[in-house]
């Protein structure tokens, strides 16, 4: 880790370091993500059937879907499982619409013990904020580009 | 050193420290409404049983060295409350350990004081709150990331009695070199130990093999391999007798990765493990430098890199007569 001047020795020094970096597992990763983000969208799909058939269509259907999916990625993660199926799963499971209910409710019960409005309240959109903004963001341009061709 | 006293959580409990320390949680809460209240429960309780142990009245404490990793170190001026002693509150991220020791046995030796208290604590819950996510997210790890210590070590330092004497120490000097991963704590901070430990080696004229074993902080296992070569490159070899408290606190490695890092790992390992060790007499001279990242959120958010530091304190079992 030596070098002709401070900058160089640093340089030498990062290459070191991520020549050591433990390597991730991408495929095993990969395949994580694919198992659970599929499981998690054939759950959707399963009472999407069952609403089917209960006599809902169109967006009142996958408004309910939707709902449902909110609603046990903010229970899941009220008990504690959110984040060890996450821990593993990765992009399988922060992608699909429980991923984001979990970014929503997990800040939420993090700063409840800083109080409902400055806590709770406040700090609930502490990471789905980025997702919404740049959500939103990008939805705009697509509408443009889309409303051009 | 006349007492010392160490809590730790129950994930620590299954590691090494766990039959040696003096208070294993069973949960992380401590009974509290909050992390942060359960945090300075510990340190609170950790520098009460070590008074307690030295047999001495709070009275007749001098000063209390204390910090942790929160913001404005809450922990520490918190459970400073509980006591009637004068207190400095540190902050030198997972090396305050080491920076209040070296600091009571120069208070001391000095002869400003006679009897003062040294003590750190650290939190899972609350350090991940405040560096990182909240703890229910369902985001992954990288590989390179340590997991904090849930726990706490107290130890008294006194003019007079005691077995383990404070020998040496040497002032750590901020080094970065260039690392902006907040996630691979270990290789920014490898360079300020080896640092430290290199100039400690050529002030006291010792070698690495004048001690039986040389701790380090929380480098973890990759800060670890990287020290040793550091160290190798300059022609020190540690790798027979180098021991990292990141790297043997937890018994599997699982969701921790490198190991465990925070003030309170270094804490927890030196105050049970080690000092029960050289009070046992099987270590006659140990070599402790905690290191530590003194970064923030919103310097890393601004993309600045890790500035890190180290101090060393050399403990010697006294010798009779």
């Amino acid at each position: 880790m030596t070098g002709k001047n401070t900058e160089n020795c640093n340089k030498n020094y990062l290459k070191y370091v991520r020549s050591l970096d433990p390597p991730t597992k991408h495929f095993k990763n990969c395949l994580a993500a694919f198992g659970v983000g599929g499981f998690i969208c054939s759950i959707g799909q399963f009472f999407r059937y069952i609403l089917e058939f209960a006599g809902l269509s169109g967006d009142e259907l996958s408004g309910a879907v939707s709902v449902i999916l909110i609603f046990l990625g903010c229970l899941l993660t009220g008990f504690g499982v959110y984040d060890r199926i996450g821990r593993h799963a990765g992009a399988g499971s922060i992608v699909p619409i429980t991923g984001f209910a979990n970014s929503v409710t997990s800040p939420a019960i993090e700063f409840k013990t800083e109080g409902y409005i400055y806590g709770t309240a406040a700090k609930m959109f502490n990471i789905a904020g980025a997702i919404i903004v740049y959500g939103v963001f990008s939805g705009v341009i697509v509408g443009i580009i889309y409303y051009f061709l | 050193m006349r007492s010392y006293a160490a809590i730790c959580g129950s994930k620590e409990k299954e590691g090494v420290v766990g039959s040696y320390a003096d208070i294993t949680l069973s949960d992380d809460m401590y009974g509290e409404s909050t992390y942060e209240k359960a945090e300075c429960k510990m340190l609170s309780n950790a520098i009460r049983l070590s008074v307690k142990k030295s047999g001495l009245e709070e009275a007749d404490i001098d000063a209390l060295f204390s910090g942790d990793l929160l913001n404005q170190i809450i922990s520490a001026s918190f459970a400073a409350r509980d006591f009637d002693f004068p207190f400095l509150g540190l902050y030198s991220a997972c090396s305050t350990m080491s920076e209040s020791m070296l600091l009571s046995a120069a208070l001391i030796s000095g002869g400003f004081a006679e009897n003062c208290v040294a003590a750190t604590g650290s939190h899972f819950a609350t350090a991940e709150r405040q560096y990182r996510y909240p703890l229910e997210l369902g985001c992954t790890r990288p590989p390179q990331s340590q997991w904090t210590v849930t726990g706490a070590g107290a130890c008294v330092i006194s003019s007079q009695e005691g077995d383990i004497e404070i020998a040496n120490a040497t002032l750590g000097k901020v080094c970065d070199w260039g690392i902006t991963d907040v996630n691979n704590m270990g290789a920014a901070m490898a360079p300020a130990a080896a640092d430290t430990l290199l100039r400690h080696f050529s002030d006291t004229g010792t070698t690495p093999a004048d001690y039986d074993v040389i701790i380090t902080g929380d480098l973890g296992a990759l800060g670890s391999r990287i020290l040793k070569d550091l160290m190798w490159e300059r022609g020190c070899d540690i790798s027979s007798n180098h021991v990292d408290c990141g790297e043997i606190i937890y018994k599997v490695i699982e969701d921790e990765f490198q190991g465990g890092s925070g003030a309170g790992c270094s804490a927890v390992v030196m105050n049970s493990l080690i000092f029960t060790k050289m009070h046992a007499g099987l270590y006659k001279r140990v070599l402790f430098a905690a290191t530590g990242a003194l970064l923030s959120t919103v310097s890393s958010g601004q993309g600045e890199s890790i500035p890190c530091i180290s101090h060393a304190v050399e403990l010697e079992v006294r010798r009779e007569g």
